[in-house]
Order: C-alpha cells, then structure tokens, then sequence
C-alpha cells in the first residue's frame, strides 16, 4: 500500500516537472527543474528496486551532467539567454502547435501500445516469476551486480569504457582554446 | 492495488512525449539537450521496470548502468559543441547556425 502511495507521489512529482521544464519561460528555472525531475527519477529506481542503479544516477546525474550544464549555460553568455527570454515560450502558442501535436500524438500511441500489450502477461516474464528469479526487496542485489559486470557483460564495459574515454578526450580538444588555426 | 509494470511503462511514455517536445520546440540548444536527456531517462526508466524480473544475469540494471555512462558522455561531447558555437557564432539558437565553415 505504501509502494503504491510512493509510486504514484513520485510519478507526479516526474512528470510535473518535466512538463514545468517544457513550460517555463525562465531558462535557469527550468534547469534546476531537471534537477527535481532527476531527483524523483532516482526514487522511481528504488521504486524498482535497483538501488545501486539510483545511487549512481543521483552522483553521475545530479553531480555531473547537471554541473556540466550549468557550466555551458553560465559560459554562453548573458545577451544571447535574455534575447532567447523574450521568445514567446509558452506551452500552448501557434508556434508550438506542431510540436505539441507531435507529442500528444507520440503519447497517445505509446500508451496504446502499452496498455494493449498487456506487458504482465509475457511469456519470459511468468517463467521468471514461476522459477523465483525476480527480485524481491530482500535481495541483494549489488554483489550480483558486480559479479556481472565482470564476468558475463564484461565485453559491453570494456567497449562502453573506451567510448567513454574516446568522447572525454574529443571533448577536451574541442572546448579547448585555438591558438595555432 | 498492486503497482505493475504497466503503470512504469506509461510514466516513461509521458517522460518521453515530454522530452520529444522540448526538442521540437525549444530554440536553445541546451534546452534541446536537457529534451535528450529526459528521453534518455524515460528509456532508463524501462530498462529498470523490467529489469525487476532478472535476477540471476541482472541484464536491466547493467544496461540501465550502462545507458547513463553513455547520456554523460553525449552531454560533454554536445555541450562542447555548444560552447565552440557560441563562440564562433555569438549565439545558440540551432535554426540560425546555418554554415557549415565560415
């Protein structure tokens, strides 16, 4: 009863904040908005009960991406964020008539689909309930996690690790200051 | 009442339609990105909710694990762009960048 109560307290808090994030005029507003949805996301996860997974999304997230973000947005400058403010950024206006179409559409169909699709009734699903391989909440799952990550994904961390590096450095040499050309 | 997975389903759908229409309507290209990153997540969202049923290989919450190294790298390489465009261009409105070199 109070997982559903959980649920349907954070899911509210997710989508009204991202819709506040499409909505809002104030650009600064909207980013630390991102940072409430990113918040609510990460209990969502525990929620599911990936907790390891809701860490990491609260550190890489909330600690990274967004103090990135904010970085780039205090570096571009002041005239150009107040000439984007006066733009007429409102939810519903004939210049985003088409987008919000799009959207409502995309939502519509996709929640078609789901509810249609009855995802509790699939086959893999029942068998992994029948043979107890779900997770309960007395699991621990980070041991498991781990083991995991090093013995039967350790190809896609290998190859995720090098991306990693491979797009640190472009980054690096594409914000770095040209003094040659 | 139980909460099942469908209920996870339709709140990364929301999540989704959100962040597609931030893309869509948004004329800076930071907001655009924050769009991608909510799309991201809702994708996130999904991998965990069905993560729930592997225990055994927890391939979910290893992909989910995996998908948001991905999201930070994007975002450092995007916003790097980002900061190269400004400076070249004194904006960062994507529908007035129109050349490829100057």
């Amino acid at each position: 009863m109070l997982v559903t109560v959980m649920f349907y307290i954070m899911a509210a808090i997710v989508l009204g904040s991202a819709l506040y994030v499409a909505a809002s005029k104030n650009l600064v507003r909207s980013v630390f908005m991102f940072f409430v949805t990113l918040f609510a996301l990460a209990g969502l996860y525990v929620l599911c009960l990936a907790d390891f997974v809701a860490v990491t999304q609260v550190v890489v997230y909330v600690g990274g991406i967004l103090v990135l973000i904010l970085f780039a947005f205090m570096l571009s400058g002041r005239e150009a964020l107040e000439g984007l403010q006066q733009h007429n950024n409102r939810l519903l206006s004939v210049n985003n008539l088409p987008a919000l179409l799009l959207a409502s559409l995309f939502f519509i169909v996709l929640a078609n689909i789901f509810i249609k699709a009855h995802v509790e009734d699939a086959g893999w699903l029942k068998q992994a309930v029948a043979s107890h391989n779900v997770i309960t909440p007395q699991t621990i799952t980070i041991n498991n996690l781990g083991v995991n990550l090093m013995t039967n994904y350790l190809l896609p961390f290998e190859v995720i690790s090098i991306l990693l590096l491979m797009a640190l450095v472009g980054a690096a040499h594409l914000s770095r200051k040209e003094e040659t050309a | 009442m139980m909460i099942t997975l469908t209920y996870y389903l339709l709140v990364s759908a929301g999540l989704f339609s959100i962040g597609l229409y931030i893309i869509l309507s948004k004329k800076n290209a930071i907001q655009i990105l924050i769009g991608i990153e909510l799309m991201l997540n809702a994708a996130i969202l999904n991998l965990i909710a069905f993560g729930k049923f592997d225990q055994l290989k927890n391939s979910g919450q290893t992909f989910a694990l995996f998908t948001i190294v991905l999201a930070a790298a994007s975002t450092a390489v995007a916003l790097a762009i980002v900061l190269n465009v400004y400076r070249r261009y004194r904006t960062i409105d994507p529908g007035k960048v129109n050349q490829l070199k100057d």
